[in-house]
């Protein structure tokens, strides 16, 4: 016997391999796993293994398809129609007296990171656009995300704007800010939420970038978040996984985990999220939002923010159309960041931002466990399904590129395996409240690592069972719908019996509407 | 609301540091005086409770969206406890005072729950001990269930400050007369109450009935009994007045060493094995008393190393196990963790907080007691071994551990009747002494001795016998316990090895909530309390969410499927009746605060709390962290 790894020098690392769903050999998908075959000294194949297995496990590096592609299942719901930008922009009552919809970028050729459609101020002209685009890194010009539906501040996001060491103005982008803080006839500031922590943003001017200073936005106050790098996460996680992997640390358990600094990037995460939705919900002031390139942590923070402000997003649905919208459609370099397919696992782009933004979510759940209509296997799977490359959802970096892919027509969405089998993802004590603001505390006396998610292989940590709470409720919930099943029946019985010597029929009848009204 | 006014700075990462103290623009006090004195709630006496002092103009504060804000009232001290008199409390709606303390108030603090005392002079906090030359401006009290109080003296009269400061040091540092502590006045000016539904009736294990009831219930009286040779304490006074022994063991026996060295039963397994304690034997120079307590031991030995009884395992816990002293260190660290006077000590303790929790060692404590309970359930569940409980008065530890494994073993210790009986049978029959532990006649400072609810912890003065004890134990095993024990002498990897089998199939199944239950004690299993011991801390509270959410979803759902039940029985009943309305929920979920229903909503508003220090230094990750995000291809896309 001979391990595979020593044998041929080779590392299988859960967060930088990812095997997928293979349809000759089934290799389950994963992350945080360390897999070591041991293949038996019969000779010859063992070669023909390992590099079979590489190649399916790389395909890109091989010239082949991902699996997407020779996907051929079939599900009874489309999961590529849950998303439709004009629809959400609708519900969000857009466009109105101060937002339009533009399709200036219908072709990609304003931003070719961005979607085609896009909500931009109504006084903005699509020339006034196209000349702030070229002060902003990428052309991501600051657009509409989400609008508060009473007070009309907004969420504004883009990427930072091209100041340079020389500290170069653009009169242009000025009044395009300006003209964003008038939208909702506020006579305060602008506030811009800049996501890096303030010495990074200084040390980007020298590649031209920069941030938007007091003397060139009167109108504009500028707060940095303090959030690091994809460098910084994907550095952090791997500590994480070191120490769950192979021996979960029992007695420094704490002081070991609070080395990996993975929590307190989530508390600051979560920290610049609060702080965009309260001043938002607050009313004070409309918010823009951006990081170097705007899609990473600025993705973050505007759909942590949207989780929180706005219950339309902790459906299922909503969620789907959250991860379409702030995450797919705008740009977040999902194959660069997850490296699908591409054998370069030591490549400087991965990282696993949108896993942080997953884990936010579900520390979220975990501080309000009635406020999410989905479990959290529904987080899990997403994730599972974000290295799987079984679905054609999280592939490229962007639209754009997705759209030449035709990867709509070609592969199967992620939300139509989940939207066909929806129960399995529900959330039981899901309490639908409309207008209620979440605001999660980020502190580390609540923060936790999600052991079901990084812990989950480890032998040594068993699986969770059910939670009792929730089983007993689940057992309530089937009674209380046995019951009222029975109820009926014996309403009905005696309606029949009532009915022939025509008595009132208003007694039962009045009675059941008003048990059906507390579900 | 009378005397209130905004103060201290705002939320946000970029607002000042509010100062450790803040006051109420003095302008602010003289136009609502008046007022003070007309609204005073009036002060809740218990039958026998004293009034011994008193102040007025005492400022409470209060906590709120990391600002601070002040209450007038009256401060004070009775022979019960520290009261707090202002109009606080009709801030709070029905919802939340239905669930109030109707002995002890949300301002009241018994004498007894005084932990510390500290005094501020000149923005600085010192603590506070006996007699005072000074009087300080501001009071903070914490307490031992974790409150802290912060009562202001600035508006005060001279003369109340001192009256009221050396008042509350006087009555919470003193030593005390056992016949002077505060239940026998209220006991004897209190109406006896006794009667009791025997149906939640809690068992006192006082009498021999009770413990006849124990031993039918759990099967041990095939081989134990219960006896009274000790009744009216003629034995010892650390003896319950009747306990259980095994069946063979003569009474004389017990008399020998005041009921030292006998097996004394706690609990018996299904499969007849049992859990015993011991009491170690005193400690003798004397050869030939040594002899006699040799052939004593002997004698025990032989009775309960025979068939019917199984093989014994002994747990030594003087020897083997965490010591009183690790216990107790351990607390005084960790509940520090939770006397958090504001805001921004809260926010500096939070980027720390897991090196924190962990240099307190607590929870490390916490799941050496776990894992030791359940490697005593695995000798009694799954290799059929009686368990004996070894320790120098078998009054604490063992109380500890016999009361942890009865738990996890036995469905009726989780059952609230069963639980108050189990703590009634081990810890208060079982001998702890609750009043050296508490430090309840506070004997002296240095001696404080702890309890920390089902875990008593306690520090011990160093034990002499301890060495003693140990070899007593290799004795025993070596020279009585002889060749049925001596393979589980040195062979600790194969103990291991039991436990961890045992541990992980009983997790590999599923869960019988009514039968055997062992707890997870991996390092990312055991967490801190938050309901104990985060409750009195606002910016730890989660508005609408925590647990406190999925349970009374749970009740109310349990209220509606009880109310649906009788809707069917009537309509069996009486057909085509008209119903009673449906009652009304019980309460609204998203209106709780995840400390219910210990404290009761603290934050007035919706505002979110923000943390008010930011980032620790990344070390090693510097280089990183100065790296630009696409520092490879920039315009590539």
């Amino acid at each position: 016997m001979s391990l595979l790894r020593g044998l041929l020098g080779m590392e299988l690392i859960g967060t930088s391999v990812r095997l997928f769903l293979d349809f000759q050999e089934k290799l389950a998908s994963l992350d945080m796993r360390n897999l070591r075959f041991a293949l038996k000294q019969e000779g010859h194949s063992r070669r023909d293994m390992f590099e079979t297995l590489t190649r399916y496990a790389f395909p890109l590096a091989h010239s082949l398809p991902i699996f997407a592609f020779l996907n051929e299942e079939k599900f009874n719901v489309d999961g590529w129609t849950v998303y439709n930008p004009v629809e959400e922009y609708r519900r969000q009552g857009l466009p109105n007296h101060h937002w339009r919809i533009t399709f200036i970028n219908k072709c990609y050729e304003l931003c070719d990171t961005y979607p085609a459609l896009l909500v931009v101020p109504y006084r903005a002209s699509d020339d006034d656009l196209r000349r702030v685009a070229t002060f902003r890194s990428r052309n991501r010009i600051p657009v509409l995300s989400w609008i508060h539906p009473e007070n009309k501040t907004v969420i504004v996001r883009c990427s930072q704007p091209l100041v340079g060491m020389s500290g170069k103005r653009n009169k242009d982008d000025e009044k395009y800010l300006d003209v964003i803080r008038e939208t909702n006839r506020q006579i305060s500031k602008l506030t811009i939420y800049d996501a890096r922590p303030n010495v990074n943003a200084v040390a980007n001017k020298a590649t031209g970038g920069g941030y938007e200073s007091d003397d060139a936005y009167h109108n504009a106050e500028l707060f940095f978040l303090d959030i690091h790098n994809i460098h910084v996460m994907r550095e952090s996680l791997k500590k994480v996984k070191d120490i769950v992997y192979p021996n979960v640390e029992e007695s420094h358990w704490l002081s070991s985990l609070e080395s990996t600094h993975w929590l307190e990037h989530i508390k600051l995460v979560l920290t610049g999220a609060i702080q965009v939705a309260d001043k938002v919900s607050s009313g004070k002031s409309s918010v823009l939002v951006h990081c170097s390139d705007g899609w990473d942590r600025t993705a973050q923070l505007t759909s942590l923010a949207m989780l929180m402000l706005d219950s339309f997003y902790r459906s299922i649905e909503g969620f789907e159309i959250l991860v379409q919208k702030e995450w797919i459609s705008f740009g977040h370099k999902f194959a660069s960041r997850i490296g699908h397919g591409d054998k370069n696992h030591a490549d400087a782009d991965r990282s696993p931002i949108f896993l942080q933004f997953i884990d936010c979510v579900w520390q979220m759940s975990k501080q309000f466990p009635t406020a999410f209509e989905f479990n959290e296997r529904f987080l899990i799977t997403i994730l599972d399904h974000l290295y799987s490359c079984r679905f054609g959802t999280f592939l490229y970096n962007c639209e754009s590129a997705r759209e030449k892919q035709k990867v709509t027509e070609r592969t199967v969405s992620l939300w139509s395996l989940i939207n066909s089998n929806k129960d399995k993802f529900k959330n039981p004590f899901y309490t639908k409240e409309i207008n209620r603001v979440l605001y999660p505390v980020a502190s580390m006396r609540h923060l936790e690592l999600w052991v079901n998610y990084y812990i989950r292989w480890n032998p040594r940590i068993k699986q969770q069972q059910p939670n009792p709470v929730e089983q007993r409720y689940v057992e309530l919930l089937a009674l209380r719908d046995e019951y009222i099943q029975r109820l009926e029946e014996l309403q009905l019985a005696s309606s029949a019996k009532l009915s022939d010597p025509s008595t009132s029929p208003s007694g039962p009848s009045q009675m059941m509407p008003h048990v059906h009204t507390h579900f | 609301m009378l005397g209130k006014g905004v103060v201290g700075g705002g939320g946000g990462t970029k607002a000042p540091k509010p100062s450790f103290v803040s006051y109420v623009r003095p302008e602010e006090i003289h136009t609502n005086e008046k007022e003070v004195t007309e609204k005073e709630v009036t002060l809740h006496l218990l039958p026998g409770e004293q009034l011994l002092c008193e102040a007025s103009t005492v400022l409470k504060y209060v906590q709120e969206d990391s600002c601070q804000r002040g209450i007038y009232g009256k401060l004070v001290c009775t022979d019960f406890k520290i009261a707090f008199l202002g109009d606080d409390e009709s801030a709070l709606d029905n919802d939340e005072t239905q669930f109030k303390n109707k002995v002890i108030g949300e301002n009241d603090i018994t004498l007894h729950c005084v932990d510390q005392i500290y005094g501020v002079f000149d923005e600085k906090k010192k603590p506070l001990f006996g007699q005072l030359k000074k009087y300080p401006e501001k009071l903070i009290i914490h307490c031992k269930d974790l409150r802290v109080f912060h009562f202001g003296l600035r508006y005060t009269k001279e003369e109340e400050v001192k009256r009221i400061v050396s008042g509350i040091i006087h009555h919470t540092q003193a030593p005390k007369l056992l016949k002077r502590l505060f239940l026998f006045s209220y006991a004897s000016a209190a109406q006896n109450n006794t009667a009791t539904d025997p149906k939640n009736h809690t068992v006192m294990f006082d009498t021999l009935k009770d413990w006849c009831w124990e031993l039918e219930r759990t099967k041990g009286n095939v081989k134990y009994k219960a006896v009274s040779v000790n009744e009216g304490y003629k034995v010892g006074e650390r003896l319950p007045a009747f306990f259980v022994v095994p069946t063979p063991l003569p009474e004389e026996d017990v008399r020998c060493f005041q009921g030292r060295g006998i097996p004394i039963w706690c609990w018996s397994c299904h499969n007849g094995c049992a859990l015993l304690k011991m009491s170690a034997l005193p400690k003798e120079q004397d050869d030939g008393l040594l002899q006699v307590q040799k052939s004593f031991l002997d004698g025990i030995y032989k009775t309960i190393h025979r068939p019917p009884y199984e093989i014994v395992k002994t747990e030594d816990l003087s020897s083997n196990f965490l010591s009183l002293q690790d216990i107790q260190t351990a607390y005084s660290k960790f509940k520090q963790l939770f006397l958090i006077d504001n805001s921004t000590e809260f926010w500096d303790t939070d980027i720390k907080w897991f090196s924190l929790l962990e240099s307190s060692s607590w929870l490390d404590i916490i799941r050496r007691c776990l894992k030791k309970a359940i490697e005593i359930t695995e000798c009694l569940e799954a290799q059929n071994m009686n368990v004996l409980l070894l320790e120098e008065n078998a009054s604490d530890l063992c109380c500890l551990l016999s009361s942890l494994v009865q738990v996890m073993m036995d469905p009726h210790c989780r059952t609230r009747v069963g639980f108050q009986s189990l703590v009634q049978k081990e810890w208060i029959m079982g001998g702890h002494c609750f009043l050296d532990r508490c430090n309840h006649l506070r004997q002296s400072d240095k001696e404080e001795h702890q309890r920390q609810l089902s875990l008593p912890l306690t520090q011990s003065k160093s034990s002499p016998k301890r060495g003693f004890f140990r070899e007593e134990t290799d004795h025993l095993i070596k020279n009585l316990l002889g060749r049925r024990i001596s393979k589980l002498i040195n062979s600790s990897d194969e103990l291991q090895d039991n436990f961890r089998e045992f541990y992980e199939s009983w997790h590999s199944k599923p869960t019988d909530y009514h039968g055997l239950l062992l707890p997870h004690i991996e390092g990312p299993e055991i967490k801190v309390w938050a309901q104990r011991y985060l409750r009195w801390i606002p910016e730890a509270q989660i508005l609408g969410g925590g647990r406190v959410a999925t349970m009374s979803k749970l009740l109310e759902m349990m209220e509606e499927v009880e109310h649906l039940q009788e809707k069917i029985d009537e309509r069996h009943h009486s057909q085509g009746a008209l119903l009673a309305e449906a009652p009304p929920l019980l309460r609204s979920s998203a209106r709780l605060s995840s400390l219910f229903p210990f404290a009761l909503l603290q934050r007035h508003s919706s505002k979110p709390v923000l943390p008010t220090s930011g980032w620790k230094a990344l070390g090693d990750e510097d280089d990183l962290a100065k790296r630009e995000d696409e520092f490879v291809d920039l315009g590539d896309v």
